[in-house]
């Protein structure tokens, strides 16, 4: 089974509640897919078995000795990636989709197309299993195929390991890399919590996540933060007859489990919010609550 | 000058910073103009009391293959980069495949037998507003749900405020920009003289405050930090600032009183006179370290 734990808004807690998912499970296959700003790691302190270099695209680069300056490329561009600096026709990489057009169109040949390679796949094992994680280059493109690619290589792992369960930390948001997560998953959890802006988003994401036909949970963190808002999740939810699996409190102890490098699960066992995530867990892979 | 509030890692107080800062400044009667660049999630202008002046819509190119001119040659599947046309001659077949379609227009440039023709898809839009003195100074993109990037729509949210400040030098453009570090973030700063990064003293705030530093550094972006939830975590972020070099631009609390404010979508600044003076002291702090680096 691959559960996926999204929530649209950041902050609102995913990497925790994901990770005790993780020892809860007591072996999993933890695929951290948020390449941008990935936390994971940082609790499991996987190994680097494996390091594979992910080609996000290209990029365009003029050759000043062949241009003559002409702005063909600069009118063919969609990306708005090419304009004039001093007077001289340039490229800004940063605004590059690398479709190669420009250097297709060049009457001198004078652009040449680069390939952006500095972004990573890492494969290792953890406590748990095995992991596998990524790190998109600043600035670089993809981290949907990224994303692609971590999970091809999570179902090779639980393949090769027998593994039942693979447990997705998703990104934040509700673009390509969301999408990427969650297609094909057989679970998704949204993780919001009771502020306008979490409700919000959250709002957004389950539209994207309804594109789809996957069973949909919602957890509410930090509950006790505003119950009239809480209230208002509670009910849009229900009128969705979307089930809300797990109201967590706000809790020391989750930050204390981090510093501590572990799960909230390994920090306090017996702690109330450790229960309630076990709880909604158990839901999840018995899918008993409808 | 453009102050981009960005964080690396999410929900560590972006939005809150941007919109109290924003809040302030206009209160104290300084030209400032707020742009909401999460354009995945903007949730900035559920905040203040706004009137709508527009709706510009953002689209992107998409090519409409016209099969009474098209001879099935396919150069423009060999044309597109990022294999959106599916091709197959043997089945008299050829197909945009609009998922995949990144709206370069290579495939029209291709075609030489004007078998293409344009037209443009809706990926998002641009609203501006008003404030309560009828002064356009908030802008908010917006992507709709299910397209791949942002980046075309936080483009044309900046293009809008560019066009209302006429860059006057005496005015501030506050910048909410998306999560990450990745194209909708690289965008966002590209404009920035300064970047506010906003963390959390945790060790995944720690984490991503760093990869948000690498990246800014690489852009020679002066960049300085503001720590939410002080009070909670660790003191590792300060180590790390004091190791970089990196000025503390402010501390705020980890309070329930200003969390509340936040979930309510009200603006703590105006109930809380010791965040307020938290917040002018950051101000100053950029202006000062934003003047020096010129």
């Amino acid at each position: 089974m691959e559960i996926a734990v999204i929530s649209g808004k950041g902050g609102t807690g995913k990497s925790s509640i994901c990770s005790a998912f993780i020892s809860i499970a007591g072996s999993a296959v933890a695929v951290d897919c948020d390449v941008d700003a990935s936390n994971l790691h940082l609790l499991f302190t996987p190994t680097k078995d494996e390091e594979t270099i992910f080609e996000s695209g290209s990029y365009a680069a003029i050759d000043y000795d062949k241009c003559t300056n002409c702005g063909v490329c600069a009118d063919l561009c969609r990306f708005d990636a090419i304009g004039y600096e001093n007077g001289r026709v340039t490229i800004a990489e940063t605004g590059c989709d690398g479709c190669y057009l420009c250097a297709r169109a060049c009457p001198n040949q004078a652009i040449s197309m680069h390939i952006a390679d500095k972004s990573r796949m890492y494969a290792g094992t953890y406590r748990y299993g095995d992991m596998v994680y990524g790190r998109l280059s600043p600035g670089e493109e993809n981290s949907g195929k990224l994303v692609n690619l971590l999970r091809d290589k999570a179902k090779k792992c639980a393949d090769k390991s027998g593994c039942q369960t693979i447990i997705l930390d998703g990104p934040p948001g509700i673009g390509c890399p969301v999408i990427s997560t969650i297609t094909g998953v057989d679970r998704v959890v949204v993780v919001t919590e009771p502020t306008m802006s979490g409700f919000l988003d959250m709002q957004r994401v389950i539209d994207v996540v309804n594109k789809f036909t996957i069973r949909l949970y919602v957890i509410v963190n930090k509950c006790d933060l505003n119950k009239s808002m809480g209230k208002k999740i509670d009910k849009w939810c229900k009128e969705r007859s979307i089930p809300i699996i797990a109201h967590l409190p706000f809790d020391s102890e989750i930050v204390d489990a981090m510093l501590a490098g572990k799960t909230i699960v390994e920090h306090n066992k017996e702690s109330h919010i450790a229960h309630l995530i076990e709880d909604a867990y158990n839901l999840i892979v018995n899918d008993s609550c409808i | 000058m453009n102050i981009v509030v960005a964080s690396g890692k999410g929900g560590t107080g972006k939005t809150f910073v941007s919109t109290n800062l924003f809040y302030l400044l206009r209160q104290k009667n300084i030209s400032t103009y707020l742009v909401d660049c999460d354009a995945e999630a903007p949730n900035s202008f559920i905040f203040f009391k706004t009137k709508k002046i527009k709706e510009e819509v953002v689209t992107e190119y998409r090519p409409i293959i016209d099969r009474t001119n098209c001879v099935l040659c396919g150069k423009c599947a060999e044309y597109c980069t990022y294999n959106a046309i599916f091709f197959l001659p043997i089945a008299n077949k050829i197909q945009l495949l609009d998922d995949l379609c990144h709206g370069c227009a290579a495939c029209s440039f291709a075609c030489n037998y004007s078998a293409i023709r344009d037209s443009y898809k809706f990926i998002g839009k641009v609203t501006s507003y008003k404030d309560e003195n009828n002064v356009a100074c908030m802008f908010e993109a917006k992507m709709t749900p299910g397209v791949a990037s942002p980046v075309p729509i936080i483009k044309s949210a900046i293009k809008s405020v560019f066009k209302s400040t006429n860059n006057q030098p005496t005015s501030y453009v506050i910048m909410d920009s998306p999560p990450g570090t990745s194209c909708p973030f690289i965008q966002t700063v590209s404009h920035a003289d300064f970047v506010v990064l906003v963390t959390e003293p945790t060790p995944f705030g720690l984490s991503d405050l760093r990869q948000a530093v690498d990246t800014l550094k690489t852009m020679n972006k002066q960049v300085g930090v503001i720590i939410n939830r002080a009070g909670i975590g660790n003191r590792d972020v300060y180590t790390y600032l004091d190791e970089q070099s990196i000025p503390l631009l402010g501390e705020i609390p980890f309070s329930k009183e200003i969390a509340f404010a936040y979930s309510e979508g009200r603006i703590a600044v105006k109930e809380d006179s010791s965040l307020q003076a938290i917040f002018e002291d950051v101000f100053n702090k950029i202006v000062s370290y934003g003047n020096s680096s010129n």
